[in-house]
């Protein structure tokens, strides 16, 4: 047996070892040291990738400084991450209880065109026609995030392949309603929140921030969020634990389908139109900028402040390329391979972790 | 008598795995339970625990008959299990998994809106360790961080904080260099001093004579001993875990393996 068994996945126990060669905790004694918490904070993968994006900013900055590090481009760059962040910061917890949901670019395209369709139906251009409209898209979208969260616990069907088929039929469902067109009918109410910008940022940006507080605060120090760490942690030893670990998951899901519900609208209310075909690839962004923020895709660890880092990369990445007259489509390749480099150097500080 | 069992039964299908054993545990004692494997010890402990239901058999806590239905029901009367894998969360520290599904709340509008305790819970998950003498310093650190020896300490600690009368520990010593499993019956020795009573399940014969006040000795699903620790050699266990007390070195094999492990890992 080698020294290398004894590390986390070990422990992890999620097969227990046959009675005669127990490989739990094989490793030899580590002297535990006590670091303080800025040193430990400094070193994790959030502040790690902060530098990479203060890096980028400065960088740009520096190759554009008439048209990068201004207040209009600054207000672009919030808008543009707004939408994604919101959904981002219900796939972080989806991703630290070590579950995945693929589904939410189409989630939000379905609420959106629902939202748009109760209120075409509705008529009017009013606040009440509105409000029916937003009840409706955040509705449609806990729908699916019900559905994804019924299939994946009481099912038993995996994450991945659950939120694959949703991806699919939320799509299709949404084409259905529309007969495959974008519906332009939005309210003039709606439209003049877009234009509105209270405190000099779009409605659509407070919005965000304020899901992703909330969210943050909730998953870094309520027993919610403390329980979806150790699901994502262990889910044997959680249910052992007298935590309902299914119904736990399934309202993730829920909460994951209710924010691209709110996505929907807030992309709805930016374009005033449904945007059928532009949200092909937004689980796979949103699941990209949690990762890069420092949430492990093995569960068990992520911050929502990791989660605004990660996701502002992309974001910055697009919008600087843009400003820089480059080709936008080097973005998606700069984003891959700051991803895939990112998980790797994860990988390695965690294997160093465990063979100590 | 804390813990005792009459007469328990239990079947998998047609294979008769306990036939009628007899158990007893005392409120601060170490009561071990040994045998070879196929012995029916992880049956009894699990019928012992809540886990699995016996065909027949009786079971009293306090001398008071009980008819445990689940491992909930059996921590609800205070008596936990630290089961061989530990069950820890490896990405959260040792605080934390201490009070795993168990949270405390801040008092007041806060607590009511969920917000944890944090300070509380890591100042008595610190006292826990250091009352208990374990070497777990290091609170901060993920418990994928730890030794095994120190993982198993987590796992004990947290067991003993919510027993109030009786805790399983199965192999609690089986993955450990010989330095750790020292620590670990220590920590073994001051739960049962501080009243507890404890089950230990082992393997090794030695460390069991070592650390147990008494050794129960299951065969092919019956009880064949009871016998106090003091004065009892590992030779009179193996004995009555073969059947073989007339030559009582027969079968030594598991408890030089056990051993062997052992050595090759101090020696690493």
């Amino acid at each position: 047996m080698s020294a290398t068994t004894g590390g986390g996945a070990a422990a992890a126990g999620a097969a227990p070892p046959p009675a005669q060669t127990p490989r739990t905790g094989a490793g030899p004694g580590v002297p535990s040291s006590s670091r303080p918490a800025w040193r430990r904070a400094l070193s994790s993968s959030p502040a790690y990738m902060a530098v990479v994006l203060l890096v980028l900013v400065a960088l740009f900055s520096l190759l554009a400084p008439d048209t990068f590090p201004t207040a209009a481009n600054g207000r672009n760059v919030l808008t543009d991450v707004a939408v994604l962040l919101v959904m981002a910061v219900g796939t972080t917890y989806v991703l630290v209880a070590g579950g995945f949901d693929l589904s939410q670019g189409s989630v939000l395209v379905f609420a959106g065109v629902a939202a748009a369709k109760a209120m075409e139906a509705l008529g009017g251009q009013g606040a009440g026609t509105v409000l029916v409209g937003i009840a409706v898209g955040l509705l449609a979208g806990t729908a699916w995030g019900a559905v994804n969260g019924l299939v994946i616990t009481k099912l038993g069907v995996p994450a991945l392949i659950t939120t694959l088929g949703s991806t699919g039929a939320a799509l299709g469902a949404a084409q259905l309603l529309s007969n495959g067109t974008d519906v332009r009918t939005v309210p003039d109410a709606l439209i003049s929140v877009a234009v509105q910008r209270p405190l000099t940022l779009s409605w659509l940006v407070w919005v965000a921030a304020l899901v992703a507080l909330v969210g943050g605060l909730v998953l870094a120090t309520t027993r919610y969020g403390r329980h979806t760490q150790l699901i994502g942690s262990n889910a044997e030893s959680a249910r052992r634990a007298g935590i309902a670990v299914d119904r736990h998951t399934a309202s993730l899901y829920v909460l994951n389908g209710a924010l691209a519900g709110l996505a929907g609208l807030m992309s709805l209310t930016r374009f005033a139109t449904t945007t059928i075909s532009g949200h092909t690839t937004d689980g796979l962004q949103v699941i990209t900028g949690v990762v890069l923020g420092g949430t492990s895709l093995f569960g068990g660890a992520g911050t929502v402040i990791g989660t605004v880092i990660g996701m502002f990369i992309p974001g910055v990445l697009n919008n600087g390329f843009v400003v820089l007259n480059v080709q936008a489509f080097w973005q998606q390749v700069a984003v891959g391979v700051v991803l895939v480099v990112a998980v790797y150097v994860d990988q390695l500080k965690r294997r160093r972790r465990n063979a100590a | 008598m804390l813990l005792e069992a009459r007469g328990v039964h239990k079947a998998y299908g047609h294979v008769q795995v306990l036939h009628g054993v007899d158990f007893e545990a005392e409120a601060g004692k170490v009561t071990a339970l040994i045998g070879d494997n196929g012995a029916g010890k992880s049956t009894l402990v699990k019928i012992l625990s809540g886990a699995l239901a016996p065909d027949a058999g009786e079971l009293s806590l306090h001398d008071r008959r009980v008819r445990l239905t689940s491992p909930e029901h059996a921590r609800s009367l205070g008596v936990e299990t630290v089961y061989q894998d530990l069950a820890l969360a490896p990405e959260l520290g040792p605080a934390e998994n201490v009070f795993a599904g168990r949270e405390l709340l801040r008092p007041g509008l806060l607590g009511r809106l969920g917000v944890l305790d944090k300070k509380t819970m890591r100042a008595r998950a610190q006292e826990a360790f250091t009352s208990m003498g374990t070497d777990v310093k290091d609170l901060d650190a993920a418990v994928a961080a730890l030794s095994g020896g120190q993982r198993q300490s987590v796992a004990i600690c947290r067991a003993v904080m919510w027993a109030k009368d009786l805790v399983f520990l199965d192999e609690p010593t089986a993955a450990l260099g010989v330095r750790q499993t020292g620590k670990v019956l220590e920590l073994v020795r001051r739960v049962a001093d501080s009243g507890v009573g404890v089950v230990l399940i082992s393997h090794n014969m030695t460390e069991v004579l070592e650390v147990a006040d008494t050794v129960q000795v299951l065969r092919l699903g019956r009880r064949v001993a009871k016998l106090p620790a003091s004065g009892t050699t590992v030779a009179d266990l193996v004995g009555a875990m073969t059947g073989a007390l007339d030559t009582p070195v027969t079968d030594a094999r598991d408890d030089d393996r056990t051993d062997d492990r052992a050595d090759e890992r101090a020696a690493r």
